[in-house]
């Protein structure tokens, strides 16, 4: 069947490339509500290495979205069904290494075609129901998996000694760690630290926000996450290790350009663990869903979602893109395309 | 209930193409009215989907839903007419007879030769038939419209801001469209080059459905090569 896709030709340039798709063993799911990740905004704003740029595209950017079943050959899903998309690829299965580690796997909007697409065509076990899920909350649901997995690596790997929690950063990444913690370890005191009161006051359901450089000096916790990433990634990070309790976990989640020095003499003192933690697999999407059942997490979730106009032309598609560059938190958009 | 209907009562003349009519034609290593069939029955809304053929070309289309592996549950064939507006009418009769009819039944016409349809545009006009009754898929006119009424000077140049071309799919309230024919003088019914001018003969509004570029009719072998690039993935900016 002709497809559109929508693709990233050059930084802030979008064509529509045509192509028919074998859609055999495939279901076919129509986009209905989309994200942005900051991931496709370094995309589009041509803020990745040039080299690695050239290799990527013209691809197609967005990888958090919800859809409709409009066809499934395979009998899995009914049609008008409301599903969230798996991004990530994998080609095997190890029983050692996660889905979204696995070197074979492929990631959507990063090694090919992400979301912005007339349709798309997904094998069965791609493909989540989220029914009851209002589309516009049910389009993050990747976001969400991908801290409901860093959890999980944290509840893995973390000892048993587990009252406080420390997440360093205040944008949507922190918050919805927080959320999941907050489900995961309900005794657990959770402190977020960041950079901005406007946005820590966000964090109503969380023990205690501090900003990062008025961090009392007996302050002390039993694990930590970061999600500050970019240039923020060095305070966060050495902040973590400075207040971190020995034999601690850090997780770290935020995306860098660049490489952090790191305090390696006090991780070694304090024999520390460092887990890196980024996207997610089909276990954790369905955790996700699961948790998104309750009015609590859906709440809080749409409590970090700006809604734009939705997307029916090229035009709009830039549109979404510059009111991301300006919402604090994450921007979605019904995809009319 | 909502039918498409796919209109390929053509000949294939204006292709210069004597053997096979256009419809027929490979695009991609599949023919091209069976990528448009693809997209029309991906709409899940259509009740049936009716394919208005050539009578000559019926067991030729049989043989194709049959070698492109076609889901026919909902595909229905009826031999198209000497006109356009004869084929839609034939589809009708074929609808009333296998589905009887019902006041609010829509019907969704669209070329057979116009495979780069999107799912949004085939929506859209489903929702704009239910809505008013009537509309046209349009895009707006990037040319400059030159009117000659002789052939030779320009008697008008109309204003481009007011100017779109037409596409398909065309879509109808069903009921209303057999009435509004059925009022048509023969001279009225002569002029007529598509089915919304039905509607605008009788003063019925028909709604315009913002089309695409790429939803291109493919008439000339000109057209057919370009829709060979489009097709293959090929980017045309």
């Amino acid at each position: 069947m002709i497809n559109y896709v929508y693709q990233l030709i050059n930084p802030q340039f979008i064509s529509v490339k045509l192509c028919d798709v074998n859609t055999d063993g495939k279901v076919l799911v129509r986009p209905k509500y989309m994200a942005i990740c900051h991931a496709d905004q370094r995309y589009y704003r041509g803020q990745r290495d040039m080299k690695i740029l050239s290799q990527k595209l013209p691809m197609a950017l967005i990888h958090e979205c919800c859809g409709e079943v409009m066809m499934d050959k395979t009998g899995t899903f009914s049609p008008g069904q409301q599903v969230v998309m798996i991004p990530n690829m994998p080609s095997r299965r190890l029983n050692y290494v996660y889905e979204n580690y696995d070197e074979a796997s492929k990631f959507l909007s990063s090694s090919d075609d992400g979301f912005m697409r007339e349709f798309v065509d997904l094998l069965p076990d791609r493909v989540v129901p989220c029914d009851g899920i209002p589309p516009h909350i049910a389009c993050i649901t990747e976001f969400f998996s991908v801290a409901v997995h860093a959890v999980d690596r944290m509840l893995n790997f973390a000892h048993s000694h587990r009252d406080e929690i420390a997440i360093v950063g205040d944008g949507p990444l922190s918050y919805v760690v927080a959320s999941t913690l907050k489900e995961r370890l309900p005794q657990s005191k959770i402190t977020v630290i960041g950079r901005r009161t406007r946005k820590l006051a966000r964090f109503s359901f969380v023990d205690k926000t501090c900003l990062a450089y008025d961090i009392p000096a007996d302050y002390r916790c039993d694990h930590a996450f970061e999600c500050a990433g970019g240039e923020g990634s060095y305070d966060a990070i050495n902040n973590i290790i400075k207040h971190i309790r020995p034999q601690g976990t850090i997780v770290l989640m935020g995306v860098s350009e660049n490489q952090i020095p790191i305090d390696t003499r006090t991780i070694l003192e304090k024999g520390l663990t460092i887990v890196g933690s980024s996207r997610s697999g089909k276990k954790n999407f369905e955790d996700a869903v699961a948790l998104m059942q309750t009015q609590r997490i859906r709440r809080r979730l749409g409590s970090i979602i700006y809604e734009d106009a939705e997307v029916n032309s090229i035009d709009d598609i830039h549109r979404v893109f510059a009111t991301d560059q300006d919402t604090p938190f994450k921007t979605v958009f019904k995809w009319n395309l | 209930m909502i039918y498409g209907a796919i209109l390929a009562g053509g000949s294939g003349t204006r292709m210069h193409v004597s053997s096979m009519p256009k419809q027929f034609l490979l695009l991609k290593g599949k023919p091209i009215i069976i990528h448009t069939l693809e997209k029309m029955l991906a709409c899940t809304r259509f009740h049936a989907v009716y394919l208005g053929i050539h009578p000559d070309w019926m067991s030729y289309m049989y043989d194709l839903l049959d070698k492109y592996d076609v889901d026919t549950s909902k595909v229905r064939l009826s031999p198209g007419g000497e006109t356009r507006n004869d084929t839609i009418f034939r589809v009708i009769e074929e609808i009333n007879r296998d589905y009887g009819a019902n006041e609010d039944d829509i019907i969704v016409t669209h070329d057979a030769v116009r495979p780069f349809v999107t799912l949004r545009i085939i929506d859209e006009n489903i929702d704009a038939a239910i809505e008013h009754g009537a509309c046209d898929t349009v895009v707006r006119a990037t040319d400059t419209i030159v009117c000659s009424e002789d052939g030779t000077v320009i008697s008008e140049i109309p204003n481009r801001e007011f100017m779109y071309q037409g596409q398909t799919p065309q879509s109808f309230k069903i009921s209303l469209l057999k009435e509004a024919y059925a009022q048509l003088t023969k001279e009225e019914k002569e002029i007529l080059t598509d089915a919304c001018k039905i509607c605008v003969i009788k003063h019925i509004p028909v709604k315009l459905v913002r089309g695409e570029t790429l939803n291109m009719k493919i008439t000339t072998v000109n057209d057919y090569e370009i829709a060979e690039v489009i097709a293959g993935g090929i980017k045309l900016d």
